[in-house]
């Protein structure tokens, strides 16, 4: 059984593809972190995968430049994670003047990423581990089947990375991440991808995936 | 991509070059532009002796009296409060209208709107409203729309686009805006919103010409009455006025101020009108006289030619002839005088001068400034030349002046001082930004010579003052399309040689404008 796949697909456009004639699935449960050097298009599949994903499941995203709102404060930027379970009347009042219930809900996603003070804070005032926090706020409570982060934690140090992996595997029963870090990537994933030159150069169970591989994966 | 290519500005140079549209030659040609309608132009005194006019005014100017307090409080008041509204119900309108401003209608619409100057605006909706508040509010509020729809959108569309896009799908249209596009370019609407209430205090204080309670009034009856000392307290408040917007409107204080104008202008006794006056004017008045009494198609063109040739063709010259003159000096000033506030071309007390002089002619619009040189020089295109090129010239020099100083911290550290330093490094380096900046002026300069028709000079607005006193709408309204057209034209026009010459701006820079 899979959530989404894609089967023997170009993905790029015209002389730009990156990844020709590529297959890739997802199955509920997993833990998936492409791995690979940067260009190799590991955001391209994330995209093309996100796409496919939310069709039919609540997708929750994280991107890699976390595209927040830098003016507006970080709960309301949380908040839009929901926008779509709401008519317009109800997220204009909502901009205006947030309501009990959702202050409430936000606080308790915002608490365990160590944002809870700085709610009402404007994005634009925060610093990169902070604003990355937010995003992955944004994504915590959007909640849903799968989460799709591009390099979700690229911002913080090792020990919060860890921890916020920690967050996202009790949150999202399902994941599909692009990593740089192989630790904190053999740590987080049940499958380990790596990308290389147009192509999976490896798609296995994390355990089986040697270090040999990974090596192969960045040596030029 | 080879479009994108085109756009680095190496190769938009060079294409330019193939093409001709060099810089120095479109400087060429509106020079020659300028010498050309010279013979046509009408700079005659007309037995009025200037010096004794100037110097009775300069006596007068130089002894400000304050004394006519209550009179002069009303009129700014009066100017504040018009300008406060209409800025405020353009501003509105224009950001409903921005997110749909791709649509060819609402786009036409604007443009419609803002092709016609804020005083004929206001004589037009007299004829519907009398002289009352709600004429002068929408004179302002009208024309302003279409240029908020239009400024708001391109903040709109130069904003981060990636928060909408992370946004879920299945998020309405109206929370995706207000969420992830608004709050992105509302610092930019903010800024230019402030800017342009400084638009909508100069547009305020002119429509007192046109018989509204504003500033222009107040100095007209002041001059009618040869009172010099009044007519020069009123205009130094105006001018500190002016200077000082960004002090007294604050962000958290503009409610207040709009709650203040709107009272204000409700107060304010107006003559009522006859009911029915807006459908009398809309299916009688400016219906073509020959088609009043149903469809005909050869009375129209015998209503129409000698309209056409008596009115539009001798007034669309002479706007050519000022307007075409004026850009020319406009340019000639600016770029002889913007080095007069940079730091190292000139020193800090000539500085304190040049900003003090930029910042008066600045404040008084076009429009005054002709009256004003009308009282010296007589009715002639004298005034109005001078006019718009003292007060578009000193908004470039500003800008210009501005730009420059941007440029001081990236110079070498041995470069020139003072007047080599203006003509060896910054001249030659914002000649883009000169250029853009007079094509820029050139649609507002022309929009300004067609409504001083109005002081009595025979440019376009004459005609339609003349037909409006003859209460012949239905020629007013003929004459009024045209000007809208020729405006568009230009400003098109303009469009198309700033891409030309590659004369961009900074997005700061080129909206401010008025």
């Amino acid at each position: 059984m899979t959530l989404a796949a894609l089967d023997r697909e170009t993905l790029g456009y015209g002389r730009a593809a990156v990844l020709p004639g590529l297959s890739f699935a997802l199955a509920p449960g997993e833990r998936v972190v492409l791995l690979g050097r940067s260009g190799v298009g590991k955001t391209t599949l994330l995209n093309a995968m996100h796409d496919r994903l939310a069709r039919d499941h609540r997708t929750a995203l994280v991107p890699q430049d976390q595209a927040l709102v830098p003016q507006l404060s970080v709960l309301k930027n949380v908040l839009m994670g929901r926008l779509d379970d709401h008519g317009a009347l109800y997220n204009l009042s909502n901009l205006l003047h947030v309501r009990r219930a959702d202050r409430a809900g936000v606080a308790e996603v915002l608490a365990p990423l160590g944002l809870a003070e700085l709610a009402d804070r404007p994005v634009r005032a925060l610093s990169g581990g902070q604003k990355q926090r937010v995003a992955l706020g944004r994504a915590w409570w959007r909640g849903g089947a799968v989460l799709i982060g591009d390099e979700p934690v690229s911002a913080v140090d090792e020990t919060q990375a860890e921890a916020l992996l920690g967050q996202m595997r009790d949150r999202f029963p399902t994941a599909l991440l692009a990593l740089h870090d192989v630790a904190l990537a053999r740590a987080f994933a049940t499958r380990l991808v790596g990308l290389r030159r147009g192509g999976i150069l490896f798609d296995a169970p994390a355990t089986e995936v040697s270090d040999g591989d990974i090596a192969a994966l960045y040596a030029h | 991509m080879a479009t994108s290519r085109l756009s680095t500005p190496t190769e938009a140079r060079r294409s330019a070059r193939r093409e001709g549209w060099t810089r120095p030659r479109v400087v060429t040609l509106f020079l020659a532009l300028a010498l050309l309608a010279l013979p046509f132009a009408d700079f005659g005194l007309a037995g009025h002796d200037p010096g004794a006019a100037l110097s009775r005014m300069l006596a007068g100017f130089l002894r400000p009296d304050f004394g006519a307090v209550e009179q002069i409080g009303r009129a700014i008041w009066l100017t504040v409060a018009f300008a406060v509204a209409g800025v405020a119900a353009g501003a509105s309108s224009g950001l409903v209208l921005a997110p749909f401003y791709h649509l060819r209608a609402v786009r036409w619409l604007c443009i419609a709107l803002r092709s016609v100057h804020e005083l004929f605006w206001a004589l037009m909706l007299m004829q519907i409203l009398g002289i009352s508040p709600l004429t002068g509010v929408l004179a302002i509020a009208l024309p302003y729309a279409g240029i908020f729809a239009k400024v708001f959108s391109e903040q709109l569309d130069e904003a981060d686009p990636r928060p909408a896009e992370v946004l879920p799908r299945g998020t309405d249209a109206l929370s995706r805006f207000l969420y992830a596009r608004a709050p992105l370019a509302l610092t930019a609407m903010k800024h230019y919103t402030l800017y342009r209430l400084e638009c909508g205090m100069r547009a305020s204080a002119v429509l007192g010409f046109v018989g509204l309670p504003t500033l222009g009034f107040q100095l007209d009856s002041f001059f009618r009455m040869g009172d010099y000392g009044a007519a020069s307290a009123i205009m130094i408040c105006y001018v500190v006025l002016i200077a000082s917007v960004r002090q007294w409107m604050r962000p958290a204080l503009a409610p207040l101020w709009l709650l203040g104008s709107v009272v204000t202008l409700a107060l304010v006794k107006s003559p009522p009108m006859g009911s029915g006056a807006l459908m009398r004017f809309l299916t009688e008045d400016i219906v073509p006289a020959p088609l009043r009494d149903g469809w005909d198609l050869a009375g129209l063109l015998h209503w129409l030619a000698p309209l056409v040739t008596d009115e539009m063709l001798p007034g669309l010259v002479a706007t050519f002839v000022v307007a075409q003159i004026a850009l020319a000096l406009t340019g000639a000033l600016a770029f002889a005088g913007f080095g007069l506030i940079v730091p190292r071309v000139t020193p800090r007390w000539g500085r304190a001068l040049g900003h003090l002089g930029l910042v008066i002619l600045r404040s008084f619009p076009e429009y005054m400034l002709a009256y004003l040189f009308l009282q010296v020089f007589g009715p002639s295109m004298l005034p109005a030349v001078l006019a718009l090129a003292l007060h578009n010239g000193a908004i470039i020099s500003h800008l210009l002046g501005r730009e420059g100083e941007t440029l001081l911290p990236t110079l070498r550290r041995d470069a020139p001082r003072g007047l080599t330093l203006w003509g060896w490094e910054l001249a030659p380096r914002l000649s883009g930004p000169f250029l853009a900046l007079c094509l820029y002026r050139w649609e507002i300069i022309l929009r300004e010579t067609a409504v001083m028709g109005l002081l009595g000079i025979a440019t376009l607005g004459f005609y339609i003052d003349s037909a409006m006193a003859e209460l012949r709408l239905d020629r007013a309204v003929v004459l009024l399309i045209a000007t809208g057209l020729v405006t568009a034209g230009i400003d098109a026009l303009s469009r198309a040689l700033r891409r030309r010459t590659g004369a961009g701006l900074s997005g700061q820079t080129r909206v401010e404008g008025c």
